[in-house]
């Protein structure tokens, strides 16, 4: 702890040197000029907390390949029924000699990953279905991280509300949601909106308690006090003071409820509240595929579903944990 | 500190008030036709009779009353129309109820009995290729859908054991290693990520490095320094996860038809059994409630810095 720092040892040294020059030279003591460039060096540093963000996470390289592969995954739902020989996902092929539906037919040339049981292609359902519950996964992610935030920075920022909001708290988590997940599709018919709504409405009391919890291990820190000392409003302090701090956690969680909804997706199609059969999603295939994996022949109908499932999970699962280690100021240089 | 109980189960009560009468009056938001299967067929009458059968005919508001009566007074909850017809809620609840206790409690030891043991040897071996090997673990199960694996579980590893897919095809013990097994996995990824979290954390601690100085080996300061901090914050969890069990597994539990609570909530608010989600989110609800205080008294069992008295006043 008692060494000097190198450049205070520099100092010294170079003090030491011009006091054994001599002091009479005239040009020690005229006005230095004003040099901009030197201003420059010492008065702005060039830190910017994006830039290092993005440089941290561009150095995961594990996370920057899921990254690209997401980003094309999602271009290519896009893109798949644009292709030549694609089929509609929801056109019951037929066998044009015979005229009966092509029913399960495992995957070759014509259909690349076969037909269900119905003879829709599944190719075209899969990437149909990724898109759904892609779609449904960001919005609910999205709606979630407002009111959530919003509602968690109030409930752990301002005290007189904590208790209220503990209270409300107790009550709806322990409200089943089942209840208003079927209360809401006998008021609402059922479609993409209506499960994204139903996932929002139970979801965002999760968001708000994290981000409550997070806000209250700072709100007391000497920098808030001290803005506060000084009048600062409580809304400012909010938005310069608390939430900047807590961009890496909000995004991490933010990143995993992704995978969280596309999975309740599935869980809720499961239990028979999902989506209707005629919209492809991912829950909707799997659960297809559910009913006849008994039937070793017939399993890739469960099998593929799965993989495209599993690799968009993982990714934003890896992506999300990547990303909240790069936005923590702590992992920069 | 009894003081601080007392205040507390007082408030608890008035939660479960407030959430029973909210689910009371939401359930009978649901529309007429759902109380009767074959309301075509049936006259004006017929319907009003069946209504008043169900108590249904009167305002809300003394419904509700009626209902605190009878379960503050006679401690009744009603009988079930729908799910099985006139079989009073508790009897119902009293024969599905240890099953999935027996379940949960299980796949909760493995997981503990798994769970903590991984999560120190990674903590241990932090950087290595165990911690790796774990680590992919971890991610694998938070990431892909419960749904997704349990199926994966069922599907495989009836083939693999020659077992029946059902529950009560198989032989006493064989029946339950695929469910516990299924249901065990995300709770021994969550001990064993939290438990490393916990334990690299309080390893770069000064007290850590004290114990090394005075020449403390390397297990002894895992174990009974490291261990013993690191496990607090997970403690407050147990007690929560133990009273969970009753909820049972929706999922796992249709998969293989084993006759618990997992599926019962959803399956009598589709039929509309209004006494029976009465009951039943009274449970769990209680279940929800009494965990939290569980673990709260746990925690400050085994750490004697944490105390309730702090706790009001300190925030």
């Amino acid at each position: 702890m008692a060494l000097k720092h190198p450049k205070i040892e520099q100092l010294e040294q170079h003090c030491c040197e011009a006091l054994q020059e001599d002091l009479n030279d005239p040009s020690l003591f005229t006005y230095a000029d004003f040099d901009e460039t030197e201003v420059e060096r010492t008065g702005v540093s060039n830190y910017s907390y994006w830039r290092s963000t993005l440089r941290a996470f561009s150095k995961n390289k594990v996370a920057m390949f899921l990254l690209i592969l997401m980003l094309a995954v999602v271009l290519f739902t896009f893109i798949q029924p644009l292709l030549p020989n694609q089929f509609d996902p929801f056109l019951v092929n037929n066998n044009p000699a015979t005229g009966l539906p092509l029913k399960n037919q495992p995957p070759n040339s014509v259909h690349w990953l076969g037909t269900n049981q119905i003879g829709q292609d599944l190719w075209a359902r899969i990437w149909s279905g990724t898109r759904t519950s892609l779609f449904i996964g960001l919005a609910v992610a999205m709606i979630e991280a407002c009111v959530g935030i919003l509602v968690g920075v109030l409930w752990g920022y301002v005290r007189k509300l904590d208790f209220l909001f503990t209270e409300i708290y107790n009550v709806l988590d322990n409200i089943p949601s089942t209840i208003v997940l079927i209360l809401i599709s006998f008021i609402l018919k059922p479609g993409v909106s209506t499960i994204i709504l139903a996932m929002s409405i139970t979801g965002w009391i999760g968001m708000a308690r994290f981000v409550r919890n997070q806000v209250l291990i700072i709100r007391d820190r000497d920098y808030n006090v001290a803005s506060r000392c000084l009048g600062t409003t409580t809304w400012r302090i909010i938005m310069k003071n608390l939430l900047p701090y807590l961009v890496s956690v909000i995004m991490l969680r933010m990143a995993l409820s992704i995978p969280g909804a596309i999975g309740s997706e599935v869980f809720i199609t499961y239990i028979g509240l999902g989506l209707p059969a005629t919209t492809p999603s991912l829950g909707n295939l799997i659960n297809e595929g559910r009913k006849l994996m008994m039937s070793p022949s017939l399993r890739y109908q469960l099998i593929y579903p799965t993989i495209l499932l599993s690799i968009v999970t993982i990714s934003f699962y890896m992506i999300g944990n990547a990303f909240s280690d790069a936005a923590d100021p702590k992992n920069h240089i | 500190m009894a003081k601080y109980l007392l205040k507390r189960l007082l408030r608890s009560f008035i939660t479960l008030f407030i959430i029973l009468s909210i689910v009371f009056v939401l359930v009978r938001q649901m529309p007429i036709e759902g109380y009767f299967p074959n309301i075509e067929k049936m006259s004006a009458a017929d319907i009003q009779r069946g209504l008043a059968d169900r108590g249904l005919d009167k305002p809300i508001l003394v419904q509700l009353g009626n209902f605190f009566k009878d379960m503050i007074l006679h401690g009744d909850l009603g009988t079930s129309y729908v799910y099985r017809d006139e079989v009073p809620v508790t009897e119902i609840l009293a024969d599905k109820i240890p099953v999935s206790i027996q379940l949960g409690s299980m796949s909760l030891c493995v997981a503990l009995l798994l769970g903590l043991p991984m999560g120190t040897l990674m903590a241990k071996y932090k950087g290595k290729f165990f911690d790796h090997l774990g680590t992919g673990f971890i991610v694998m199960i938070n990431a892909v859908p419960a749904a997704v694996y349990y199926l994966f579980i069922q599907l495989y590893g009836t083939e693999l054991f020659h077992i029946n897919l059902l529950f009560s095809q198989n032989p006493p013990v064989v029946r339950w290693i695929l469910p516990v097994i299924s249901m065990s996995l995300g709770n021994i990824a969550y001990y064993a990520m939290w438990l490393r979290r916990y334990m690299v954390d309080e390893s770069k601690k000064d007290y850590v490095m004290l114990a090394r100085i005075k020449g403390a080996n390397e297990n002894q300061i895992m174990f009974k320094h490291i261990f013993r901090n690191a496990f607090v914050p997970l403690a407050q969890y147990i007690p929560t996860s133990f009273l969970n069990t009753v909820i049972g597994s929706i999922y796992i539990e249709s998969l293989y038809s084993i006759p618990g609570m997992g599926g019962l909530l959803v399956d009598v608010i589709k039929k509309q059994d209004n006494t029976m989600v009465q009951g039943i989110v009274l449970l769990f609800a209680c279940v929800g409630v009494i965990g939290l205080i569980l673990g709260d008294l746990l925690m400050v069992c085994l750490d004697p810095r944490i105390s309730f008295a702090k706790k009001g006043g300190d925030r």
